[in-house]
């Protein structure tokens, strides 16, 4: 029974990973870059929700509060790109990796000041009640997590392998000339993508926050969600979420069952061994060009 | 404008291009050494730590100005070039044996770390290297035995031969030792850019491809870039312990590595004078803010994060407007005014490339 309670809590865990994970594989899959941001986006997007939500702010009910909070990430995310991430159009890869990391720095300082620093809880109606399943007590907001995570990755997933737009965007990442050639608005797709990995991050931090505090510093979580992205496969979706379940359910386990110390080596080792063992992840998405 | 006339090959390789190059180096040299004659202890103090962060800096750039690769985890490097000098200074070895000691073993280890890693590059080398970075912390704690966990280790005075340099009663002595180390380690990477290896380094960061087909062993390479790099980085480490007097886990954290590695680019990558640079922009910007406080009259009000928010929104602003760094705007100016008025707007512009995904080859 411990071990499924532990087993569940870290799935709920691993969604939240997950989810922040796909922001990387949403951006990756169109662009070839990193977002090393993506986890200060997550933060950033918690505390706008926060803001429209709790009563000692704005307290708007919380279902306008959730989609006016995604919507305002999305726009973040276009306005970053058309702004900044798009003049480095043509430039290295590094050049964008570093760029982000800067950005996640300005984001931080920026959710410091407009929030404090004291960590705060959104105020959610996903974060009341237990659900008793076969002698295992979850909490509502994990269900919640676990079932919005399976969604948003299963609607993502067919986003891309059906509708013309998902098409468009791995267009673009395999080869920028070719799309153009092909009539694809190769700025404008990109465009849509920042866009969407903010609102994916909105859902993220908005779930986050209903499990637990969150204070401008909660953005270091997207170093956990690489290790998923990197053990999943960057640039698969399916995979992003794997990844973020293999290391939700290893930080419970490892905590309980290894020494003191050693736990919270855990993800970072496997990310390290991921890396050595099968550097393109456990969903290759690397294929040999046949000529 | 200087026209350099060339009648060897040699002249291309020569370490100063002419006299008048040559000698504005020994003038800044000498401006180095004349240092302490002329500012009080705190501004000593401080041109200290831009010197130890220069020469962090150099290592990194080598790794990432030089050959192309991004590492995000030097701050373990650092980590272990501060701790392996302070354990065998723990032993009882001289300082004098120590001190290169703690580079060699960090390049050592480097290397060794650098032999996995070979077969990750661009956004998964940086990840693997912070994640390296961050299981620092975690087996500095591990170690306590050696490394003091969280307590942390206390850099006893320096001992060379009976000369003693104590970091804050003998602020221009601990000067000297960084000005030393600075001017070894610019020389060491002025000298390897001139031989064979660093054009085998810039072959590589510029074309995997064409470098293997001029017949430079890829891996090799990249390896010897770990290894210099790291060691570099170790010395800066070890200085760095004693400039901050104390060492322990969270001395040398993830944020460091960031902020070396922005460092560079802020400063210019791959010019020995971008790690210069860059470290007067580190080492300053937390006094520049103070004063800037003082103007608005909040200087008595702390604003957590802030120093980092600063400096990445310089760093934005760098990639955007000058990714050449602080070294490249001034290159830029330079030529501008020699070349008067002949100097033109798109004599800079940078070659475009166009993405092709990495997933497919």
């Amino acid at each position: 029974m411990e071990f499924l309670q532990l087993f569940v809590s870290g799935l709920a865990n691993g969604s939240v990973y997950g989810l922040i994970a796909l922001g990387f594989v949403l951006i990756y899959k169109a662009t070839e870059s990193v977002n090393f941001a993506q986890g200060d986006f997550m933060m950033f997007g918690a505390f706008i929700a926060l803001w429209l939500t709790n009563t000692e702010y704005m307290g708007l009910p919380f279902w306008i509060a959730a989609p006016m909070a995604m919507a305002a990430m999305g726009l973040l995310g276009y306005l970053l790109d058309v702004t900044i991430i798009r003049r480095m159009f043509g430039q290295s890869q590094t050049a964008v990796v570093i760029l982000t990391i800067a950005l996640g720095f300005v984001i931080r300082f920026f959710a410091g000041v407009f929030w404090g620093h004291e960590p705060q809880t959104l105020q959610s109606p996903l974060a009341v009640g237990d659900v008793t399943i076969g002698g295992v007590v979850l909490g509502m907001a994990d269900v919640t997590i676990i079932v919005v995570t399976a969604l948003l990755t299963f609607s993502l997933f067919q986003f891309f392998k059906h509708t013309k737009l998902g098409l468009a965007m791995q267009a673009a990442s395999q080869n920028q000339m070719a799309a153009y050639y092909m009539g694809i608005p190769v700025k404008r797709v990109q465009g849509f993508i920042w866009a969407l990995s903010g609102v994916v991050a909105a859902v993220a931090g908005i779930l986050f926050a209903s499990k637990g505090a969150i204070d401008p510093n909660a953005g270091m979580l997207g170093i956990k969600a690489f290790a998923a992205a990197v053990i999943g496969g960057f640039g698969s979706l399916p995979g992003a979420l794997v990844g973020g379940l293999i290391i939700g359910v290893i930080e419970p386990f490892a905590a309980r069952y290894l020494p003191a110390g050693y736990s919270q080596m855990a993800p970072y080792v496997l990310l390290l061994l991921v890396l050595v063992f099968r550097p393109h992840g456990l969903f290759s998405q690397v294929r040999t060009k046949k000529v | 404008m200087r026209i350099h006339f060339k009648t060897t090959y040699n002249h291309d390789i020569r370490l100063f291009a002419d006299r008048t190059t040559f000698l504005k180096y020994a003038a800044l040299l000498v401006f180095a050494v004349a240092l302490p004659f002329l500012i009080g202890d705190f501004y000593l103090g401080e041109a200290t730590n831009v010197l130890i962060w220069a020469i962090a800096g150099l290592g990194l750039m080598l790794l990432t100005g030089q050959t192309g690769q991004v590492s995000l985890g030097h701050a373990a490097f650092l980590a272990l070039g501060a701790y392996s000098n302070l354990i065998l200074l723990d032993k009882g070895v001289p300082f004098i044996i120590s001190f290169p000691l703690a580079g060699i073993i960090t390049g050592v280890v480097g290397t060794i770390i650098a032999i996995p890693a070979l077969r990750l590059h661009g956004i998964y080398l940086a990840i693997a290297t912070m994640a390296i970075s961050i299981l620092a912390d975690d087996i500095i704690v591990l170690t306590e035995r050696w490394t003091g966990g969280v307590v942390g280790m206390f850099p006893p005075t320096i001992d060379i031969f009976g000369f003693e340099i104590e970091r804050w009663t003998q602020p221009d002595r601990f000067y000297y030792l960084v000005l030393f180390t600075a001017v070894v380690c610019t020389l060491i990477y002025r000298n390897l850019l001139r031989s064979p290896l660093g054009r085998a380094f810039a072959a590589v960061r510029d074309s995997e491809v064409s470098a293997a087909a001029m017949g430079v062993h890829i891996a090799r390479t990249k390896m010897t870039a770990f290894g210099i790099s790291c060691a570099i980085t170790g010395l800066g480490g070890a200085l760095m312990g004693y400039y901050s007097g104390m060492v322990n886990n969270e001395t040398f954290t993830i944020v460091i590595s960031i902020q070396l590695l922005m460092m560079i680019v802020i400063g210019g990558l791959g010019s020995i004078h971008g790690a210069f640079f860059g470290a007067f922009v580190v080492a300053f910007l937390p006094q520049g803010l103070s004063i800037a406080k003082g103007w608005f009259g909040t200087s008595s009000v702390a604003i957590p994060g802030l120093e980092f928010g600063v400096f990445g929104m310089i760093l934005v602003l760098f990639i955007l407007f000058e990714p050449d760094g602080i070294y490249g705007r001034w290159v830029k100016t330079r030529i501008w005014f020699e070349l008067f008025p002949f100097a033109r707007k798109d004599m800079f512009k940078r070659q475009k490339s166009y993405l092709k995904t990495e997933r497919l080859r």
